[in-house]
């Protein structure tokens, strides 16, 4: 019989963040798949809050480590923390949401507890009472679906999909706090804040209904024989601003601004999507500017309507990688979206 | 006086990005269809690390590079041909498999016993530098594993900046969610470091860096430690390809006008 323990950081004001609530359905629905019992494990600044708001989980015990040691995230107070949870919980089985904070602890944890961990889950379940995950290799190429022997196994969520637990609040959870005691050593790292880009300068909304990526020919000589990058990141920037998408770069773009060459201010390496870069879940994506071809379209796996602008039209996106290719100049086609869009909003 | 460190880079190998991969049955569980012919490079995150580690080495006097890598040896000669022209670092190959499926906690032991082995190495200035994530396996669990091995409690991933200050301490930016960066402040060594892509383009080619390299890297390769992988309890029921195909519907000889009514329609559904 498998015990099963969700597991979660709390955020600062002690409320479970939404992944959470994702890894959580996960979680219960692999419970009541195996039959084994589901234990939550709580860490963070505080936890009951965020253990009342998902009292009605049915789950039979709470477990919570808290204190100002464990708000911030740093691996070695949260692996602490985590590893005295599984302990405590006695769990063969660990599901937790793969947020920054727990993907950067919870391998290490597996290692200190003798088990394994697998990480960017997109699904669990059981077949013949054995659990399974499905995860993919190669960035995004190929899907397995894979079991393990080894207990404890830490199944790390990826947010976004799965659908939320979406219970009501069941009361008070009665938990059962752990006394983690850090050693000194644990404290040779503190977290001195969080750098966030103005809210006018964000571009990355991973909540967003659409990506927009932008590809390498936005800087590219057009038409006239000459390049027209002003007015490039006055179209997109423009479109980010009505439309609320996020925005992605292929690679190339991006790797153009690290050789110096005049490219798109506001695009970082963090914008990158594809083979060295982000997988981002959307509903939609767009994408202009760029061949799509393998290396970047590995990015798209998890964005579901895509469509393309491409001069070329025999592009990576004809090749069946994308819903709808609009063979067009995208300098012309989302100068005349921003124009529908100032219209309708 | 600016501290030296000791820095340990590990770094997988991988299929060149713009191969074609697809998978198959092997005999020890799934491999890729005719591994041993794909060209392979540095894994790209890891490979940032590498450039890092050189960058630091530059600027710290006294300061040694060494690159711990995991592969079949032929694939390892035919990707340090090229490696070894970027910057300086002493090679410590393992001779073993570099597939993605196998099981990250064994090639985490076998990178940890890779990095104990290394002659001289200082634990007081030990930075153990990797790619947050590998372009394999992508999981983001092995130098996690590996510094628990090596009892390295103070780790970061998805590290964008490492600035070392007067006092010896660091200053680490490391990715969060949503395009946020967490600033971090450690004491110093030993701490490990997942690093994202940094902020250095890839290094020139220099055939003199290459041929300083090349006088260490041949024998290291020559007596490059065998290393068997264990699977630890680990199997795959599938492994496929994900649907490739869509049906794209390819719009030509529509006016911009035209074209920009079909997106905004679909935006807004």
């Amino acid at each position: 019989m498998e015990t099963i323990l969700f597991l979660a950081a709390t955020e600062p004001d002690g409320a479970l963040a939404p992944a959470a609530f994702e890894a959580l359905g996960a979680a219960r629905s692999l419970a009541a798949a195996l039959g084994g019992g589901l234990t939550v494990g709580l860490q963070g600044p505080s936890v009951q809050t965020a253990a009342d708001r998902i009292a009605g989980c049915g789950a039979t015990r709470f477990l919570g480590v808290a204190g100002p040691d464990f708000g911030s995230p740093r691996y070695a107070s949260d692996a602490a923390a985590a590893e005295a949870l599984v302990r405590a919980s006695q769990a063969t089985l660990v599901v937790a949401p793969g947020t920054s904070r727990l993907s950067r602890c919870l391998p290490g944890v597996a290692q200190r507890i003798g088990g394994q961990a697998d990480t960017h889950v997109t699904a669990l379940g059981a077949r013949e009472s054995r659990p399974f995950v499905n995860r993919w290799y190669y960035r995004q190429r190929m899907e397995a679906v894979v079991q393990r022997t080894q207990r404890p196994w830490v199944i790390l969520v990826d947010p976004g999909s799965q659908p939320p637990w979406d219970g009501p609040p069941g009361g008070a959870a009665a938990v059962e706090v752990l006394d983690v005691t850090l050693p000194e050593a644990a404290r040779k790292t503190s977290v001195v804040g969080v750098r966030a880009p103005a809210a006018d300068a964000q571009t990355i909304r991973p909540d967003a209904d659409l990506l927009f990526v932008a590809g390498a020919g936005w800087t590219k000589k057009q038409g006239d024989g000459q390049a027209h990058v002003a007015e490039a990141e006055q179209i997109i920037l423009e479109f980010l601003k009505r439309s609320r998408a996020s925005l992605g770069s292929s690679k190339s773009l991006v790797d153009l601004g690290g050789e110096g060459q005049t490219v798109l201010s506001f695009l970082s390496h963090l914008n990158q999507i594809g083979q060295t870069g982000a997988t981002p879940r959307h509903p939609k994506g767009l994408s202009t500017c760029c061949h799509g071809e393998e290396p970047h379209t590995v990015g798209w796996r998890f964005i579901s309507e895509r469509r393309a602008i491409s001069l070329d039209p025999n592009c990576g996106w004809a090749r069946g990688k994308a819903d709808v290719l609009y063979v067009a100049d995208a300098f012309a086609v989302m100068r005349e979206v921003n124009r529908l869009l100032a219209a309708i909003t | 006086m600016s501290t030296a460190y000791h820095v340990v880079v590990c770094a997988s190998l991988v299929p060149d990005p713009l191969q074609t991969l697809e998978p198959v049955a092997g005999p020890a569980g799934p491999a890729l269809k005719n591994e041993a012919m794909l060209p392979f490079v540095l894994d790209p995150w890891a490979a940032h690390a590498l450039y890092e580690a050189a960058s630091l080495a530059r600027n710290r006097p006294g300061t040694k590079v060494w690159l711990v890598s995991l592969g079949p040896k032929p694939k390892l000669q035919q990707v340090m041909m090229t490696v070894a022209q970027k910057v300086p670092f002493e090679f410590v190959p393992l001779d073993g498999s570099a597939s993605g499926f196998a099981e990250a906690s064994a090639v985490a032991a076998a990178l940890a016993e890779g990095i104990q082995g290394i002659p001289g190495l200082d634990r007081s200035k030990l930075l153990v530098f990797g790619g947050w994530e590998s372009a394999s396996r992508g999981a983001g669990v092995t130098m996690s594993m590996v510094g628990e091995r090596l009892g390295i409690i103070d780790q970061f991933q998805g590290v964008d900046e490492l600035k070392i200050q007067d006092d010896g301490t660091f200053e680490v930016v490391e990715r969060l969610e949503g395009g946020q960066h967490q600033v971090s402040r450690c004491a110093g060594p030993p701490a490990l470091f997942g690093w994202a892509t940094g902020h250095l383009p890839e290094p020139k080619n220099n055939p003199q860096i290459g041929m300083i390299n090349m006088r260490t890297l041949m024998p290291a390769l020559q007596k490059a430690k065998a290393i068997h992988l264990a699977d630890a309890g680990l199997s795959f029921d599938t492994v496929v390809l994900p649907r490739q195909l869509r049906e794209t519907r390819v719009v030509k000889d529509r006016s911009a006008e035209e074209i920009a009514r079909e997106i905004v329609d679909w935006i807004s559904k």
